[in-house]
């Protein structure tokens, strides 16, 4: 084609860029720049009024120092003076510009608008291009405001050309992503959708990407585009590849339409009306048996496009989910592509099967590629394409061959990416615990994870085998044995250690009977490693010697010896000092009764998610949890055969059981003061001691809302307190699930009789939560009785469901008798809307993205009110995370504001919420932002939260 | 799509184009991460990656690498084709295109790309279409400055 003015007048600027080109250097280059920048600003400056040509010339030259990568802070008056000019290039290098560099917040905003309103209203379809194109590649809400209303109009109006009604969709989608609440597209829906009949082809393929975007928001609506699209693609699946002219590539027609085609259609369930679905179906099949046909062309554009429908119509059928017939056909032609000799096909094939696995239609199918993507695994030569075979084992595994995968993987960890470990290490690691038939296999699985890849086991994971050993008794001695055996290697992991002192402290008994794994011998086997080791395994080692003493009394003076020793005993960290210290004592004054009950064997821990579910959850990012997942995860709960699972709070739970001999000792005592997650997670934490009991008390609840809004952001504590009854809490909330610990405490001597309590829920809340009360006392570990003695402790479960957001708060009713007088005692039971929070995490535009989504008036909740506590940073943040929603870091431009979000699950909807916090120091003020989906939400969650502060 | 990047092998930036607000520093950081990534693989590696919550697609032409980030539901392989069918309208525009063509009109290849993709999305598929939009913008030009194209 004639090359009409490439460059055309802009001599000077190909000079600059030469002269750039020439640069020897960085500097020369800078020089360069600045020279030039030099030059410019004073021609904009100058008195002589510059002709539009120079103007254009010197913000092209602007451009091209942006575009290297250099910061431009002028010019942005000229490039909008350029939009006004009639002579098309100097117009369309002014809307380049201000494409590329105008930021959406600038003031030019109004006046940029200005000119795209008088071009938008030329009728010029060149100029009226130019604008559309302009708003879309900027996107701002200025733009959104100013034209939202516009451009329908253009879209559907029978004289508006081809080019401009192209542009014109794209150019709506861009506002709706930016702006959906100022997009109404209401009485223009039924002639959008038309537009997939549209005879141009170019006007179809940029219509459904906005019909698309609209049909994921609004799917009732637009549910009369599923006909009409299966009708097109019918349409170009069964035409001559001649037959759509320009529109065909390489031999394939149409196949950018075809792919938006069966991406729109994913929008839907499949349809109802059974002559589409048959057409439907129809097309899937045509689409499958092409797959089949010998190639039309070599090239290997022919075949991609040919494929990507091929893999959109996959993607579509297994959405669908229904068609067992088809979606068996659609395993075996990925089955094929797995021994492609194209890479991309291969890596393709890998990610697509993942979805087919979960498919009970598709999944044995999946199933008997086993050792191809096992193959793939070992001999890929790329990386990412290992990675999607490792993740399509994890996803086919089920029981009959997990012993196969897991090994695979293991031998597979010994020489995997350093990238990709971590992930690995999780995915061993959960399919070993859901698929354990005998719990050997699993210990053997774990201990193997960490000797191959020590340092990429998670807290997570070696928690985790130690709860699963402590909560099955058969696989004790067995873990005992093979941990034992694991520590005699000379190098072993700290992980190795950790999980060794803690089992050997445990169980070692079960092993000691073996002259060969003696008492001794198992000390000094631990004591061993104990110089190598940080200062969070030196003091689990140090318990674990503690309960050494206790089941071994004849290695009572050896360990009395070492915690004597002065690297012991003046240890300059001051847990290692303490514990040193306190086990000392603990060991020659307590009576062997009181050290037997102290240190007895952990409690098994209650039933819960797997954590290590959690993390992989969160590794793979906000959004890539698929539903199907995570009810695969509470089916996973379920086979966990008493393995269970703690949080990272956990961890000092874990630890007071184990120095205290009833799981509920600890909890009216107080470790609680710190927000459930705020503390850091360190092994140091994990077995804390008794001495440590004697903290400050958590001050007392005598107005009984009090005691309510201070458990907003924590959930344990002291709930109550009087003379006669102090009542703690302990509560954990999963989903829309929760579950509340009661414990009663009789401070007196006297014993409480009657003892009864009910819990009722005021009016509106009755129909929302439904609290599955087990009313009577005592259900779990506690014996049953009215009776209250003096100086005991009862627990009552509460387990609670949200079944849709609520205000009010459930109400506990105390009665029971003391000394003949009858207590009444009502109180009002700390579960919160926000309990039931899940934490979501998102970048910053993400954030600001569905900031501006709930922007409609009532979305919003604010409050602005005087500091009642510290402003302290990390005070706040603790709060902000017992709250329950994601903190979110570098989201917020100001870095004293705080930004959280989070979803709210109750059990008929999920409530997304934003939060903004925005502390002002001086005035000792706040000021607090709540957005949130539901708008009852937003006023509750304003109130609770505004009194935390 | 969420942007669009051209760099040589020499890791310098050629086109960029983004269909997300970012800011610029946060454009500076995705740019120099990618450029990395993408110029430290092999040859013969696969053209997808899973990078941040993105997928990566991209093509060496010549000198030149073109790199798109697509989001999770969208398909790889047709945008691998968008790549090409960009490189042809390059090619059939500039007459067998080369990347000094794109240094010293880069602003030609950003008003062929709007032609093509707008907002992200497939504008017009059709060679043909495209390039008669983008002469026709061009005849709209002065005929006063007829000098000679400078390759």
């Amino acid at each position: 084609m004639p090359a009409v003015s490439k460059g055309d007048g802009m001599r000077g600027l190909a000079v600059f860029i030469s002269d750039i080109r020439n640069c020897k250097s960085k500097e020369a280059e800078i020089k360069r720049i600045n020279k030039e920048l030099a030059n410019i600003r004073s021609k904009f400056k100058g008195d002589k009024a510059l002709d539009g040509y120079s103007k254009k010339k010197y913000v092209c030259k602007l451009l091209f120092i942006f575009l290297l990568g250099h910061d431009i802070d002028f010019g942005h008056m000229e490039a909008v003076n350029l939009l006004s000019s009639n002579k098309y290039t100097e117009k369309q290098i002014g809307y380049l510009f201000i494409s590329v560099l105008v930021n959406s917040n600038s003031e030019l905003i109004r006046l940029i608008n200005n000119a795209i309103k008088n071009d938008l209203s030329s009728r010029n379809p060149t100029f009226m291009c130019l604008a559309l194109h302009c708003i879309a590649n900027v996107g701002s809400r200025e733009m959104a405001e100013a034209f939202a209303s516009e451009i329908p109009r253009i879209l559907v109006a029978g004289d508006t050309m081809d080019s401009v009604k192209q542009s014109a969709a794209l150019c709506l989608l861009r506002l709706y992503k930016t702006s959906p609440d100022l997009v109404l597209m209401g009485e223009w829906t039924s002639r959008v959708v038309h537009l997939l009949n549209d005879q141009h082809m170019g006007v179809v393929t940029a219509a459904i990407s906005l019909i698309t975007c609209l049909s994921q928001k609004n799917p009732d609506e637009f549910k009369t585009c599923v006909s009409l699209a299966v009708s097109r693609l019918s349409r170009i699946v069964s035409s001559a590849s001649t037959d759509l002219q320009d529109y065909t590539y390489y031999f394939v027609p149409a196949p950018w339409l075809s792919c938006k085609l069966l991406r729109l259609l994913q929008c839907y369930p499949p349809p109802e009306d059974g002559a589409v679905k048959g057409r439907l179906v129809e097309c899937l099949e045509t689409i499958l048996n092409k797959a089949q046909e010998p190639p039309k062309s070599k090239k290997v554009q022919h075949s991609n496009a040919k494929n990507a429908i091929l893999f959109e119509a996959i993607s579509l059928i297994i959405h669908y989910d229904s068609e067992p017939n088809l979606l068996v056909r659609a395993c075996n032609q990925l089955g094929q592509f797995l021994q492609h000799r194209e890479t991309n096909l291969r890596y393709l094939a890998l990610e697509s099967m993942c979805t087919l696995a979960s498919s009970e239609f598709s999944h044995e199918a999946v199933k008997t590629h086993i050792e191809t993507v096992i193959n793939a695994l070992k001999t890929e030569r790329d990386v990412s394409v290992r990675q999607r075979a490792a993740d399509l084992l994890y996803a086919m595994c089920d029981r009959s061959n997990a012993k196969q995968i897991v090994a695979e993987m293991l031998s597979y960890l010994e020489t995997a990416d350093y990238s990709i470990r971590e992930e690995m290490v999780l995915k061993v690691a959960i399919l070993a615990e859901k698929y354990a038939v005998d719990y050997s296999w699993y210990v053997d699985t774990i201990l193997n994870l960490i000797r191959i890849a020590g340092d990429y086991v998670s807290e997570e994971v070696w928690y985790r085998v130690i709860q699963i050993v402590i909560n099955r008794d058969d696989v004790q001695g067995y873990a005992a044995k093979t941990v034992f055996e694991a520590l005699q290697a000379p190098a072993c992991h700290e992980n190795m250690v950790k999980v060794g002192g803690y089992i050997l402290g445990e169980f070692g008994n079960l092993i000691a009977g073996d002259p060969r794994s003696s008492p001794l011998v198992q000390f000094n086997l631990l004591h061993s490693k104990f110089h190598l080791c940080s200062v969070p395994t030196r003091a689990l080692l140090l318990s674990a010697y503690i309960k050494f003493i206790n089941l071994f009394p004849e290695t009572k003076a050896t360990i009395q010896e070492v915690l004597r020793c002065d690297s012991q005993i003046r240890n300059s960290d001051v847990e290692l000092q303490q514990r040193a210290v306190e086990y000392l004592k603990l060991s020659s004054i307590a009576s062997t009764d009181v050290l037997a009950t102290v240190l007895e064997e952990m409690p098994p821990f209650p039933e819960r998610e797997s954590s290590i579910l959690a993390k992989l959850k969160k590794k793979k990012g906000p959004g890539a949890v698929s539903v199907a997942e995570l009810e695969d995860s509470k089916r996973e709960g379920g086979e966990l055969n008493g393995g269970s699972d703690r949080g990272p709070d956990t961890a000092a739970m874990a630890a007071s059981n184990a120095s205290t001999p009833s799981p509920s000792a600890d909890l009216l005592g107080i470790r609680s003061t710190a927000p459930v997650g705020a503390a850091p997670t360190s092994a140091g934490s994990l077995l804390v001691d008794v001495f440590s009991e004697t903290g400050p008390a958590a001050p007392t609840a005598a107005v009984n809302d009090d005691g309510f809004l201070r458990f907003v952001c924590k959930n344990n504590g002291v709930l109550f307190e009087n003379q006669l009854l102090q009542i703690g809490i302990k509560s954990e909330y999963r989903q829309n699930l929760g579950r509340m610990y009661l414990f009663y405490g009789n401070k007196t001597s006297v014993q409480f009789a009657c003892f009864t309590t009910t819990v009722s829920s005021p009016g509106e809340l009755q129909s929302h939560i439904l609290p599955v009360f087990q009313l009577q006392l005592n259900v779990q570990t506690k014996p049953v009785e009215p009776l209250v003695e003096g100086g005991a402790q009862i627990q009552q479960v509460l387990n609670i469901e949200c079944l849709t957001d609520f205000s009010d708060a459930p109400l506990l009713n105390i009665k029971f008798r003391y000394g003949g007088a009858l207590q009444n005692l009502t109180l009002k039971l700390p579960v919160t809307i926000n309990k039931f929070f899940q934490p979501t995490e998102m970048a910053s535009h993400d954030f600001f993205q569905r900031w501006k989504q709930l922007s409609q008036p009532q979305q919003e909740a604010q409050k602005i009110f005087k500091a009642n506590h510290s402003m302290d940073t990390e005070v706040l943040k603790a709060k902000l995370l017992g709250l329950g929603m994601a903190l979110l870091d570098n989201v917020d431009p100001n870095p004293e504001n705080y930004v959280c979000a989070g979803v709210i699950q109750t059990k008929s909807q999920q409530v997304g919420c934003l939060l903004r916090l925005e502390p002002n120091a001086q005035a000792q003020m706040y000021r607090l932002t709540l957005r949130c989906s539901k708008d009852s939400v937003s006023r509750r969650l304003c109130e609770l939260l505004a009194q935390q502060f | 799509m969420q942007f669009m990047l051209l760099f040589s092998r020499q890791g310098k930036l050629r086109l960029q184009k983004w269909y997300v607000p970012l800011s610029d520093k946060e454009k500076k950081k995705i740019t120099r991460e990618l450029v990395q990534t993408v110029l430290a693989r092999k040859p013969k590696m696969c053209s997808f990656l899973e990078w941040r919550d993105l997928k990566i697609v991209y093509k060496r032409y010549a000198s030149l690498y073109f790199c798109c980030a697509i989001e999770d539901q969208d398909n790889e392989l047709i945008t691998l084709e968008i790549i090409h069918r960009y490189v042809e309208l390059l090619d059939k525009y500039f007459g067998s295109v080369c990347e000094l063509d794109i240094i010293f009109n880069f602003e030609k290849a950003y008003f062929i790309l709007d032609e093509f993709l707008l907002g992200g999305e497939a504008q017009e598929t059709s060679k043909k279409n495209v390039l008669k939009a983008i002469e026709q913008a061009d005849l709209l030009q002065e005929v006063r400055h007829g000098t000679n194209p400078i390759h």
